[in-house]
C-alpha cells in the first residue's frame, strides 16, 4: 500500500515543485484553536502536516517552539488528545499527511505498543523523534514501521557521509535535512550548501528530501524548494500564531487567517520557486 | 529487594552504554556524531598512561589530593553506634567532589582540541568547578544556570564570573537545572564544532554517566586504601547523598563488588516522599527517557517532567544517573531518603560536634546516619562521603532556622 505521504509526495514531484511542509504544536494556543488551525492548514497550502507533541523539556528546539509547548500544555494537552486531534482532522481530511514530532519520554509513558495502535488508528501517517538517533532503532523506530508507520529520521550538517546509511537505513516516507547545527528559529543556512548537502543525501537514497530550520519567509522557502523535495516551516509560522494572540496568550479571530494566510504566502513561494536541483549550487538558473 | 546473583556490578556500561534497561544514548542526531567523537577519545585517554600521569599531578597539586579519611570521633561518641569516617571531598580545591570529574573532562577537552567549555550548573558547585579549570587552562567557559538558581547562589555566580566564565541565566521552563541542562544541550548542537560539553553529574547520554563515574571513582579508590591503612579491613557500610548520583557512584564503585558491604544512596525527600514537594526521583519517581538517558524521573501521567524540590539546590534534579537507577534495579544499593527538615538538623549536629559545616547536600547523607548508626554495633565501619562544604548554604540555613 502507498502511504500518504508516498503519494503525496509524488503528486508534488509529478507538478514539478516542492512540497510545502509545516509545523504546528498540537493544543496551542488552545485545543479548539488549534483543531481549527490544523483543518485550516491543507486549504491554505500546506502538503504535508507535522504535529508538535508537547513536551516540557525540548532540547532541540529554540524559544518559540518551546513556547508554544507550554502554553498548549498549560490548556491541558496531553499525548492522548493530540492523537485524538489527528481522528477528528480525518473525519474531514483523508489525503493530508500528518506527522507527529516531538520527544520521547511522553511516548514511552503512553506505552509504545499502545501509542502505535492508537496513532494508526487516529489516520496518524508518520513520526519524528528528536531524540531517538539510529542507535537506539529498537524502542521505536522498528516497531514504528512494522506497525506500518513511516519513520521520519532528521540528518545533520554534522552526520557526515560515513555516518548517512546507518541514519538513512530504517527511515522511511522522506528524509528530514536540517539545514544548520542549532536549534528550531535559529539563522538562515547558506543556501548554496543547502543544494550540496541534498544531493549528498540524494546519494544515498531513493527518498525525498525535505529541509527545515531557518525557513522565515516566502523567500527563504522558494530558496529551499528550488533544491528540495520539501520544505519545513516552523517557527516562522508559530510565531505568526503568536503574534495573532492577546495579551493573556489567548487565541483571537486573527489567529487562524492570520495563520492561513502566511502558509499561502509560503505555498506561493514554494510553487513559484524555479527548480535548480542537481546543477551543485551557483545559480544555473534554467 | 534481594541482589540480583551477578558475577560483578562493575562491568557496565555495555558498549552501547546500557547498563541493564537504563542508560543508552537518547540525543539529537546533531549530536549524535560528537557523543562517538567523544566516546573514542575518552576510550584512548583511559588507556594512555600520559593522561593518566597529567590528571596526577593535577590532584596532587592542584586539586589538594588525595583528600583525608577522618574519625568522626564525637559524632560517633554522641551516636552510640557505628565508628564513623568522612571521606573529607569538601576539602578540594573549590570545596567540593565536582573538581575531581571536572579536571578529568578538561583534559579531555585539550585532547580533543576544543577550545569552547559549557557547563550546567544548580547549586553552582560544578559551574565554579568547571570556570576554576578553564581558567587554569585558559579555556572560555560558558555556564547555563535557571535565572531561579542564579537568584539563590549569587556567591557562586560571583564566583564563576571572578574566574572569568559568563554566567547564562536560563529564563526557559522552571528556569532550574533541568532547564540550564536543556539550554547547554541546545548551545552545544549550534556550537558543534569547537565546543566540549562539561556535564556535572553522572548522567547524561553515554559515555558521559560511564566517564563521569570513572573521574569520581578516585573517592573510593582513596577510601579503600585509606581504610585498610586506619583500620587493616574494608568497611562495612558506605553512605552518600544522590542528586545525579556522582559522588555517592565515586564512592560506591570501588566497592561494589565487595558482598558485605552494605551501600545506602540518600535521595532528597524534601518536604516528604508524600507530598509532591520532593527530589526523590528513584522513591517517587518512575523509568523515563530524558537529558540522553533513560533512569528513574520525576513526571506526571503524560510523561511531561515535574520539577523536583529539595532545600538543597544540588539535589533538586528531577533524574539520577542511570548506573544509580540499576543499582537500585537490581537490589545492590539501598535507596533512602532525608527531608529539608532533617538534613537541616544534621547540618547543624555536624557543625557542633566535628567543626565541619556540611554543605547541605551531603547532610542528607548525614541525616540517614543518624538512623543508621545507632543500629549497628560499635565494631561496624561506616564511611560518609562528605561531598561538600557548606559555605554557599549557610544564608539558606540562616533563613530556615530564623536568622540564627
Amino acid at each position: 500500500m502507498t502511504s500518504r505521504l508516498d503519494a503525496r509526495f509524488a503528486a508534488c514531484a509529478a507538478a514539478q515543485r516542492a512540497a510545502l511542509v509545516t509545523f504546528i504544536t498540537a493544543g496551542d494556543p488552545d485545543p479548539e484553536t488549534s483543531l481549527a488551525l490544523l483543518k485550516s492548514l491543507p486549504e491554505a497550502g500546506a502538503d504535508v502536516i507535522e504535529l508538535g507533541m508537547p513536551f516540557t523539556d525540548p532540547m532541540a528546539d529554540g524559544p518559540v517552539i518551546q513556547a508554544a509547548g507550554l502554553r498548549a500544555l498549560k490548556h491541558g494537552q496531553t499525548l492522548a488528545k493530540t492523537v485524538a486531534m489527528v481522528g477528528r482532522f480525518r473525519e474531514s481530511d483523508a489525503a493530508t499527511p500528518i506527522i507527529l514530532m516531538g520527544y520521547y519520554n511522553p511516548i514511552y509513558i503512553y506505552g509504545v505498543e499502545r501509542f502505535l495502535t492508537d496513532a494508526l488508528a487516529a489516520g496518524v501517517d508518520g513520526l519524528i523523534v528528536v531524540d531517538l538517533p539510529p542507535e537506539e532503532d529498537e524502542e521505536l523506530c522498528i516497531p514504528a514501521l512494522k506497525a506500518g508507520l513511516n519513520f521520519i529520521r532528521l540528518a545533520t550538517p554534522t552526520t557526515d557521509d560515513k555516518r548517512l546509511p546507518a541514519v538513512l537505513a530504517n527511515t522511511s516516507g522522506f528524509v528530514y535535512y536540517v539545514s544548520v547545527t542549532g536549534i528550531t528559529g535559529a539563522a538562515v543556512p547558506d543556501y548554496s550548501k543547502v543544494n550540496e548537502a541534498v544531493m549528498r543525501i540524494k546519494a544515498h537514497t531513493a527518498l525525498p528530501v525535505a529541509v527545515g530550520f531557518g525557513v522565515k519567509t516566502a523567500e527563504n522557502a522558494a530558496a529551499v524548494a528550488a533544491h528540495a523535495d520539501g520544505v519545513v516551516v516552523g517557527t516562522a509560522l508559530i510565531s505568526v500564531l503568536k503574534q495573532s494572540l492577546d495579551g493573556n496568550e489567548a487565541a483571537t479571530d486573527r489567529t487562524v487567517p492570520d495563520v492561513a494566510a502566511f502558509v499561502a504566502e509560503l505555498a506561493r513561494g514554494v510553487r513559484g520557486a524555479q527548480r535548480v536541483r542537481g546543477n551543485a549550487g551557483t545559480g544555473a538558473l534554467r | 529487594m534481594k541482589p540480583e546473583k551477578l558475577n560483578s556490578f562493575r562491568t557496565g556500561p555495555d558498549e552501547r552504554g546500557h547498563f541493564g534497561t537504563f542508560g543508552g544514548r537518547f540525543v539529537a542526531e546533531t549530536l549524535m556524531p560528537l557523543i562517538l567523537d567523544l566516546e573514542a577519545a575518552y576510550a584512548a585517554a583511559r588507556v594512555d598512561p600520559a593522561f593518566t600521569e597529567e590528571l596526577q599531578g593535577l590532584h596532587k597539586h592542584y586539586v589538594g589530593r588525595p583528600s583525608p579519611l577522618y574519625f568522626a570521633e564525637r559524632l560517633t561518641e554522641h551516636l552510640g553506634g557505628a565508628k564513623i569516617y568522612f571521606k573529607r571531598e569538601e576539602l578540594n580545591h573549590t570545596g567540593a567532589h565536582k573538581i575531581n570529574n571536572v579536571m578529568g573532562q578538561i583534559l579531555l577537552a585539550r585532547r580533543m582540541g576544543k577550545t569552547r567549555i559549557i557547563a550546567e550548573t544548580g547549586a553552582g558547585q560544578h559551574g565554579v568547578a568547571t570556570a576554576t579549570a578553564c581558567a587554569r587552562f585558559g579555556l572560555q567557559c560558558i555556564v547555563y544556570m535557571g535565572a531561579v538558581d542564579v537568584e539563590r547562589q549569587k556567591p557562586n555566580v560571583f564566583r564563576m564570573k571572578m574566574l572569568g566564565a559568563e554566567v547564562v541565566p536560563v529564563q526557559s521552563g522552571a528556569k532550574t537545572l533541568k532547564d540550564a541542562m536543556n539550554e547547554a544541550l541546545r548551545d552545544w548542537v549550534t556550537n558543534v564544532h569547537d565546543t566540549f560539553y562539561c556535564i556535572g553529574t553522572a548522567a547524561g547520554p553515554h559515555p558521559y554517566p560511564a566517564m563521569v563515574r570513572d573521574f569520581q571513582s578516585i573517592i573510593g579508590t582513596e577510601t579503600r586504601a585509606q581504610i585498610l591503612e586506619a583500620e587493616g579491613r574494608l568497611p562495612d557500610s558506605l553512605v552518600a547523598c544522590i542528586g545525579g548520583g556522582s559522588n555517592a557512584i565515586g564512592l560506591f564503585h570501588p566497592f561494589l563488588d565487595e558482598p558485605d558491604i552494605e551501600i545506602f544512596g540518600v535521595e532528597a525527600a524534601g518536604h516528604g516522599l508524600d507530598t509532591p514537594a520532593h527530589a526523590a526521583s528513584i522513591a517517587g519517581g518512575k523509568p523515563g527517557v530524558l537529558h540522553g538517558n533513560r533512569t528513574f524521573l520525576l513526571m506526571d501521567d503524560d510523561g511531561q517532567i515535574v520539577e523536583g524540590h529539595s532545600i538543597s539546590a544540588g539535589l533538586d534534579y528531577p533524574g539520577v544517573g542511570p548506573e544509580h537507577a540499576w543499582l537500585a534495579d537490581v537490589g545492590r544499593v539501598t535507596f533512602l531518603s532525608a527531608t529539608d527538615r532533617e538534613a537541616l538538623d544534621a547540618f547543624q549536629l555536624c557543625s557542633k560536634l566535628e567543626g565541619i559545616i556540611p554543605a547541605l547536600e551531603p547532610a542528607h547523607a548525614l541525616a540517614a546516619i543518624q538512623k543508621l548508626a545507632p543500629q549497628r554495633g560499635k565494631d561496624h565501619i561506616m564511611v560518609l562521603n562528605m561531598s561538600g562544604r557548606g559555605d554557599k548554604d549557610i544564608f539558606t540555613v540562616a533563613e530556615h532556622l530564623g536568622g540564627m
